[in-house]
C-alpha cells in the first residue's frame, strides 16, 4: 500500500474522531465473522478509530435456536418452534444489554439482532451487518428478522443479490483477508512440510482441499462424492479440514457424518482443527494442487480469497459471495453440482498450465478487491455516511 | 512560468456502494427502472469497473451490457450497450438517455424478450461519493506536475472522470483550472480531449505528466 493511500485512510479516520465504534457478534473464534473482526478491529484502532468488539453470551438452547434461524435465512427448511423464536426475541444476552456504550453499534448477523430494541437507550447509529446469503430466505425466518432489521439505520450485505426491499439504507461491502495474518502470510517449504507431516498427509500425489466449518451448508458429503468421481481417473488425495464455532451446535454431528462417509478411504483426510489454526490452514492451502469450496450457500467464503491469494486454482460453487470472487474461466472455475465440481477438478488436475494461469489471475483479483485495506476504507466510509444521507458527501 | 492567483486544490474521492433493493428481471423492467433511478445509479453501473476489475477481465464498460449478455443471452444488444462511448456524454443525465435509447430501440424489435433466470436479476446499486480535500495545492504547472506524481489514483480518478460528469461543465477539473485560472487554454484543451476511458489510471497519470512536461519545455 502506497504512502498516499495510507495518508488518505488516516484523513478519513480523523473525521470519525470522538466516535466510539462497538462491534457485537456471537463468537470470539470460529468462522469468518470472528476471523474478520479479529483482524479489522485492531486495524481500525491503528488508524485512530476508537473501535471495540464484544461477544454476546448464549447457552446451548439459544445457539440451537439461532442456528436454525441462521440456516433458514439461507433458505434451508427448518422447523422453528415458537419457544425457539422467543429465545431470539430476547435482546438480553448475558450482560451485553448493560454494556452498550458505542456511538456506532455494528451488530453482526442474526444472533444479536434483537439488541436493537435498546436503541433508545444506547448508541447514535445502529447498523446490521449481514454476513450470510439471504437472497432466498425462508419467509417465516425473514419476517422475524425483518422486524428487527427495519429498526436499524442501515444494513450491510456482502453481495447485491442479498439486498431486500427495506425502508432503511443498504450498503454493499465484501469481507476481506489480511495478507499478513498467520493464515495468509508466506510460508517456507519447511513450515508447510512440517504441518503436513503433523497431520500425516503425504505429498506423493495431487491434493484437493476444502477448508470450512463442518456444516451441512458447506456440503462436505458432496465434496467427498466429487472426489470419488475424480479418483476414478486421477490418483489424488482429499483433505477436508475445518473447525467448529461456539455458536454452531451442529458441527459435531456433521463431523461424525463426514468421518463415517470417509471411513475406509486412506486418501481422504478429515481434519478437525482447533481454533487459531491459521498456520495449519495456510500450509494445507499452499500444499494443495486445487482448492475446492463446494458450499450450497455462502455469504462470502473467505477460504476462496485465501486460496486465490496463494495463487491456487479454485473450484467454487456458483452461489452467494463466491460469484464475486471467482470469474469463471478467468481466475477459477464455478460449478453447480457434484458432477460439475468433479469435472472442474479433473480439468484443473489434467491441465496444470491452465490451472497456474487461473491461480495467477486469482491472486491479482484478490489484491485489487479483497484485501483488508479496502475493507477498512469501506467501513470508514460506511460510518461517515451514517451521518450524511446525501449521494455526494463533501468532508 | 505562469502563476495562478488561485491555486488548484487537490481532492480525493472514495466511493461506497449503496444497494437500492430494486431489481429487474426483464429488459422492459430494466428500462422502466433506469428511467426512475437517480444519477448516482447510472454513475455506479457505468464506472465501478474502472476501479475494480478492468485490469483482469476485458469486460464491457457498463453493467447493463454485461447483464444483457450473461443473464438475457442477447449478445447483439450487449455489444451495442458496450459500445456506448461514455466520453461522448457531458452529463450523467445525457448518458442515461443514451443507454435508454439503445434499450428502447431493441425492445421495439423484440417479439418475445426473454426474462433473466431466477437469481440472475439486475440489482440496481448506486455510488455514494465521499470527497475529501488533500493538503496539496499548485500555483503553476511545475508544482502541479509534482503533486500529480504523488497523489493516489483515486485523486486522479476524481478530478478526471467524476468531476467531468458532475460539475455541469462537461470538462475535467484540471482543464477548467488551466483554462480559466492559469490561462493555459491550449494545454487545457489537449487534456480535455483525452479520452480517459482508454487508459488505465496509472497510464493516464503518465500521459498527463508527459503532456504537461512537454508544455513546460
Amino acid at each position: 500500500m502506497g504512502r498516499s493511500v495510507i495518508e488518505e485512510l488516516n484523513l478519513l479516520a480523523e473525521k470519525l474522531s470522538g466516535k466510539v465504534l462497538q462491534n457485537i457478534n456471537s463468537t470470539r473464534s470460529g468462522g469468518g465473522v470472528a476471523e474478520v473482526l479479529s483482524r479489522i478491529v485492531p486495524l481500525l484502532q491503528q488508524v485512530g478509530v476508537d473501535a471495540h468488539w464484544n461477544v454476546i453470551q448464549g447457552g446451548q438452547k439459544f445457539f440451537q435456536a439461532t442456528k436454525k434461524v441462521h440456516n433458514a435465512l439461507q433458505g434451508k427448511e427448518e422447523s422453528i418452534s415458537s419457544e425457539e423464536f422467543s429465545l431470539l426475541l430476547q435482546p438480553s444476552r448475558g450482560k451485553i444489554e448493560d454494556y452498550l456504550y458505542g456511538d456506532i453499534i455494528l451488530v453482526h448477523d442474526a444472533q444479536p439482532i434483537a439488541l436493537v430494541a435498546k436503541r433508545r437507550e444506547a448508541g447514535e447509529k445502529w447498523v446490521w451487518r449481514c454476513h450470510v446469503d439471504v437472497s432466498n430466505p425462508c419467509p417465516e425466518a425473514w419476517d422475524l428478522v425483518r422486524e428487527f432489521v427495519v429498526q436499524y439505520d442501515a444494513a450491510v450485505f456482502s453481495a447485491a443479490s442479498f439486498s431486500q426491499e427495506l425502508p432503511i439504507r443498504q450498503f454493499l461491502i465484501t469481507p476481506s483477508i489480511d495478507p499478513l495474518s498467520e493464515k495468509n502470510r508466506e510460508l517456507s517449504g519447511n513450515e508447510i512440510e512440517s504441518v503436513l507431516a503433523e497431520y500425516g498427509i503425504p505429498q506423493d500425489k495431487p491434493i484437493i482441499t476444502q477448508v470450512s466449518r463442518f456444516d451441512h451448508l458447506k456440503d462436505p458429503i458432496g465434496v467427498i462424492r466429487a472426489f470419488e468421481m475424480v479418483r476414478k481417473n486421477i490418483d489424488c488425495r482429499l483433505v477436508l479440514a475445518g473447525g467448529t464455532a461456539a455458536d454452531d451446535p451442529e458441527a459435531d454431528k456433521v463431523l461424525a457424518e463426514v468421518e463415517e462417509r470417509a471411513a475406509g478411504s486412506k486418501d481422504i483426510h478429515v481434519l478437525l482443527l482447533p481454533p487459531k489454526s491459521g498456520i495449519e490452514i495456510n500450509a494445507l492451502q499452499r500444499a494443495s494442487t486445487v482448492v475446492l469450496q463446494k458450499s450450497l450457500k455462502e455469504g462470502f467464503g473467505l477460504t476462496v480469497s485465501e486460496a486465490l491469494w496463494k495463487g491456487k486454482p479454485v473450484v467454487a460453487s456458483a452461489v452467494g459471495g463466491m460469484l464475486l470472487q471467482v470469474k469463471n474461466g478467468f481466475n477459477g472455475l464455478l460449478c453447480h453440482g457434484v458432477e460439475g465440481a468433479a469435472y472442474a477438478l479433473r480439468l484443473l488436475l489434467s491441465n496444470p498450465e491452465y490451472a497456474r494461469w487461473l491461480g495467477e489471475n486469482g491472486r491479482e483479483h484478490v489484491r485489487q478487491n479483497f484485501l483488508i485495506t479496502r475493507h477498512l476504507k469501506e467501513y470508514l466510509l460506511l460510518f461517515l455516511s451514517l451521518y450524511h444521507p446525501e449521494d455526494i458527501i463533501y468532508l | 512560468m505562469k502563476k495562478a492567483t488561485e491555486p488548484f486544490r487537490f481532492s480525493t474521492r472514495f466511493h461506497l456502494k449503496e444497494l437500492t433493493g430494486l431489481k429487474a428481471k426483464s429488459l422492459r423492467q430494466l428500462a422502466d427502472m433506469l428511467r426512475e433511478v437517480p444519477d448516482s445509479v447510472i454513475y455506479y453501473h457505468t464506472h465501478h469497473f474502472i476501479e475494480e476489475h478492468h485490469y483482469l477481465i476485458p469486460e464491457p464498460p457498463n453493467d447493463f451490457a454485461v447483464w444483457v449478455r450473461n443473464a438475457l443471452g442477447d449478445e447483439v444488444l450487449s455489444e451495442r450497450l458496450a459500445s456506448i462511448d461514455t466520453f461522448e456524454f457531458p452529463t450523467l443525465e445525457s448518458l442515461k438517455e443514451g443507454i435508454l435509447s439503445v434499450i428502447e430501440e431493441s425492445l421495439v424489435s423484440k417479439r418475445d424478450p426473454r426474462d433473466a433466470p431466477e437469481g440472475r436479476e439486475f440489482h440496481f446499486a448506486k455510488s455514494v461519493s465521499v470527497i475529501l480535500p488533500l493538503p496539496y495545492v499548485a500555483y503553476d504547472l511545475r508544482e502541479f506536475v509534482e503533486v500529480l506524481r504523488e497523489v493516489s489514483t483515486r485523486c486522479l480518478y476524481f478530478h478526471i472522470f467524476e468531476s467531468r460528469l458532475k460539475n455541469g461543465q462537461g470538462m475535467n477539473d484540471f482543464s477548467i483550472w488551466m483554462r480559466d485560472t492559469l490561462g493555459e487554454a491550449e494545454l487545457a484543451d489537449k487534456i480535455s480531449h483525452l479520452d480517459p476511458y482508454n487508459y488505465t489510471l496509472e497510464g493516464l497519470r503518465s500521459l498527463l505528466i508527459q503532456l504537461i512536461e512537454k508544455h513546460i519545455k
